[in-house]
């Protein structure tokens, strides 16, 4: 019996452990205090390598403002480790990799500087960023991260399996719905792949970022999920998507279960939706052509937008010395900077005009050119409350409809919209 | 030989240290200072490991609640039952404890028959009785990730399981198929802690007279008349704890759901309390919502616990 009560109370308790953990803070801390301070990275090598000569370059510049940089500490999820990190008021300055979608949450939990409490915050992060800043944009008005870099995802597909199934390498008919089904068809009546496309069929709430919500930002000419406190989704447009993907799953063109490892490199899957990181993965394994989502009216591709999978640049309140990491935060996403991070990782700086600013790196890589052009387009998860929240309810409302066809698409995505609604007015 | 002895009193052990009288000592350790010395350090751990995230997770269960940075001040209102009430009308928590009940009412009988009976088996003089003890100890001792992955490749569509069915292949497949998720991730976790539990009724058999078996031959009892009347009976205690215990870790379920079946897929059909109190708790940044889910599912685990023991147990008693 006691076994029962501490195991069952273990369980129940995990949420209550971080609450205990101790006190923090950033007292005495403004926009003017200087000195050392800790940054984050991402745990992907190429941005390791990027940050490690970001730092050095700072650090020799700046011997009393010494920056320390680690990767993120492992966890389920970045996010949880800094959620959990913020808590417990051990949150570093800057982190280099804040999910959008999480910003909300950590503003609520009073974690996030907001960077507009700058002389020249706001200014700097419309500068860089132009329009799409706006995006970013908090439901007060603040800007509580730096929009840093985009990954716009698109459709890879492999050059060989659609040979073999006799379509076309250099234009393959990806451009409407009815060419995307058809062309799947083709690929796995003629046994090139055993599915045409496998975006994941899990039910985590980031997972509609890869298949809905790409084809929903072109089908919608460049809408969020959410906009002005409404949930936009159950539209015609938004309907149309999921209508489309449940004609993937029903004919079995894309893939239902779980997949261990990679099914575009396996060649499991004769497509893929990605970003420009996946060039440098897919290097050398499979010959890849590259095309925008389609579009049920298939419109041209300077018309498409997409999610832009990007990562941005937060400041953490535990930070003391915020005027030096204000200031490595603008030296980081500077021009030069920006430069340097596209070379070593191929991801897209969250600048305006990325194509014609390095216009030298382009014509030098042309493979990255498209989605250069394609960053120009991009649609970010809405900047609302309860965004996780959100996202897990409609993933519930996809997953059972689109994925398992165990309702209509369309009434599943009516049916979450008094949730989503509800949930996104709540402060 | 039942005489009682003599009941001549022993001197305390600790009779120095209470012959100078009931001081301020024995009043802040009580009687037995050094029994409370040696109980302190655990019940410390108790307390601040176990009662007190308890505690707090009650507390939290019952006010608008999130974790916030230090020294940022919010309201944290006192909401009733509210937290409560949103769990118990959210339907994907109603299913979540839906789909635990199949999971148990599917892995404790199983558990307990198949270990009951490979643990009698190896306890038996067999060829490779080590080898077999080691091979039932193996999963349960290896890491959960890795053994998920072999079991996707087992249970996919194009799996060996199905390989082998042929057309009597279900379809959807095993880990897709709503009605067939859960009893497989059940299958999953039996075979994945067999191990433990075979261990427990080992040790329970070795306590088993062997008087009894032979009263048993003597009266007739073939192998299975042995099992049932002098065995089971036998390792009753063990398996009054092999219950309580499958059902408390299978209330924790968490992992399964989460690695096998993609996050409690298909449609939720195998989605655990645990892996939506992780999901509003933690992703969702809820935990006074995770909270309500797990106290509720610590009411339910004791609930259970007491009936279990009240029919497994009542012979023990």
């Amino acid at each position: 019996m006691k076994g029962a009560l501490t195991t069952a109370a273990l369980a129940v308790a995990i949420t209550g452990v971080s609450a205990a953990c101790g006190d923090g803070g950033s007292v005495g801390a403004t926009t003017e205090t200087r000195g050392e301070i800790a940054v984050w990275l991402s745990n992907n090598a190429e941005e390791v390598a990027w940050g490690k000569q970001m730092v050095a370059a700072w650090n020799a510049q700046h011997a009393d403002q010494k920056i320390t940089a680690q990767e993120i500490p492992t966890g389920k999820s970045s996010e949880e480790v800094i959620g959990a990190a913020i808590t417990a008021g051990n949150a570093p300055c800057l982190i280099f990799n804040t999910s959008p979608a999480s910003v909300s949450q950590f503003q609520k939990q009073g974690g996030l500087v907001p960077l507009d409490s700058f002389s020249d915050g706001t200014s700097y992060v419309e500068d860089r960023s132009g329009a799409i800043a706006k995006q970013y944009k908090s439901a007060d008005g603040k800007y509580y991260q730096l929009p840093w870099k985009s990954n716009p995802v698109m459709i890879f597909y492999n050059k060989k399996e659609f040979a073999k199934a006799g379509i076309d390498t250099v234009k393959p008919p990806l451009t409407t719905y009815d060419e995307f089904l058809a062309t799947s068809r083709k690929v796995v009546a003629a046994n090139a792949a055993k599915v045409a496309i496998y975006p994941a069929p899990s039910n985590e709430f980031y997972q509609s970022w890869f298949d809905f919500y790409p084809l929903y930002a072109a089908e919608s000419g460049g809408k969020q999920l959410v906009e002005d406190g409404k949930s936009t989704f159950a539209s015609d447009e938004g309907k149309r998507v999921a209508t489309f993907w449940r004609s993937m799953y029903a004919e079995r063109l894309a893939g239902q279960e779980r997949y261990t490892g990679d099914a575009f490199a396996d060649g499991t899957a004769a497509m893929a939706i990605v970003g420009p990181w996946a060039i440098a993965v897919y290097k050398g394994r499979v010959d890849w052509g590259v095309v925008p989502v389609p579009t049920s009216s298939g419109k041209p591709a300077n018309e498409i937008h997409t999610f832009s999978d990007a990562k941005n640049v937060a400041m953490y309140s535990a930070c003391k010395n915020r005027g030096t990491a204000w200031d490595v935060m603008k030296f980081a996403t500077s021009q030069a900077q920006d430069g340097k991070f596209l070379q070593t990782t191929g991801q897209m700086p969250l600048r305006k005009d990325v194509a014609s600013v390095y216009a030298d790196y382009f014509s030098k890589n042309p493979d990255y050119k498209v989605f250069a052009d394609q960053a120009a387009r991009t649609v970010e998860v809405p900047n609302v409350p309860n965004s996780i929240t959100i996202w897990q309810t409609f993933r519930d409302a996809y997953s059972k409809s689109v994925i398992f066809g165990r309702e209509d698409p369309g009434a599943a995505l009516d049916g979450a919209v008094q949730k989503v609604d509800q949930l996104a007015s709540q402060s | 030989m039942n005489r009682r002895p003599p009941t001549v009193p022993k001197p305390a052990r600790n009779a120095r240290l209470t012959a100078r009288g009931p001081g301020a000592l024995s009043a802040v350790l009580g009687k037995q200072p050094i029994g409370t010395a040696f109980v302190t350090p655990y019940v410390v751990f108790l307390a601040a490991i176990f009662a007190y995230p308890l505690g707090f997770a009650v507390y939290m269960s019952f006010h608008d609640y999130f974790f916030t940075a230090p020294g940022a001040t919010v309201d944290r209102p006192f909401v009733g039952f509210a937290n409560y009430v949103t769990v118990l009308t959210d339907p994907a928590v109603q299913r979540s404890f839906v789909n635990v009940g199949i999971f148990l009412l599917i892995n404790v009988p199983l558990t307990v028959v198949l270990s009951l009976g490979l643990a009698n088996a190896l306890n038996a003089a067999i060829r490779w009785r080590t080898f077999f003890r080691v091979s039932y100890y193996v999963p349960y001792v290896a890491a959960s990730v890795a053994v998920v992955g072999v079991w996707l490749f087992l249970f996919n569509s194009n799996g060996l399981v199905n390989s082998v069915l042929g057309p009597l292949a279900p379809d959807p497949s095993w880990l897709v198929n709503s009605k067939l998720a859960m009893p497989t991730v059940a299958l999953y976790v039996t075979w994945k802690q067999l191990g433990f539990f075979i261990l427990l009724y080992l040790a329970a058999l070795q306590n088993v007279s062997k008087d009894l078996y032979e009263a048993a031959a003597v009266d007739g009892a073939g192998r299975l008349n042995s099992f049932l009347n002098v065995t089971v009976p036998g390792v009753r205690p063990a398996t009054t704890l092999v219950v309580l215990v499958a059902t408390v870790t299978g209330a924790n379920l968490f992992t399964e759901p989460y690695l096998l079946t993609g996050g409690g897929g298909p449609d939720g059909a195998s989605a655990s309390p645990v892996l939506i109190m992780y999901q509003r708790g933690i992703e969702q940044g809820k935990p006074d919502v995770g909270s309500a889910i797990g106290v509720l599912l610590v009411i339910g685990v004791l609930l259970l616990a007491v009936v279990e023991r009240r029919f497994v147990g009542k012979e023990e008693q």
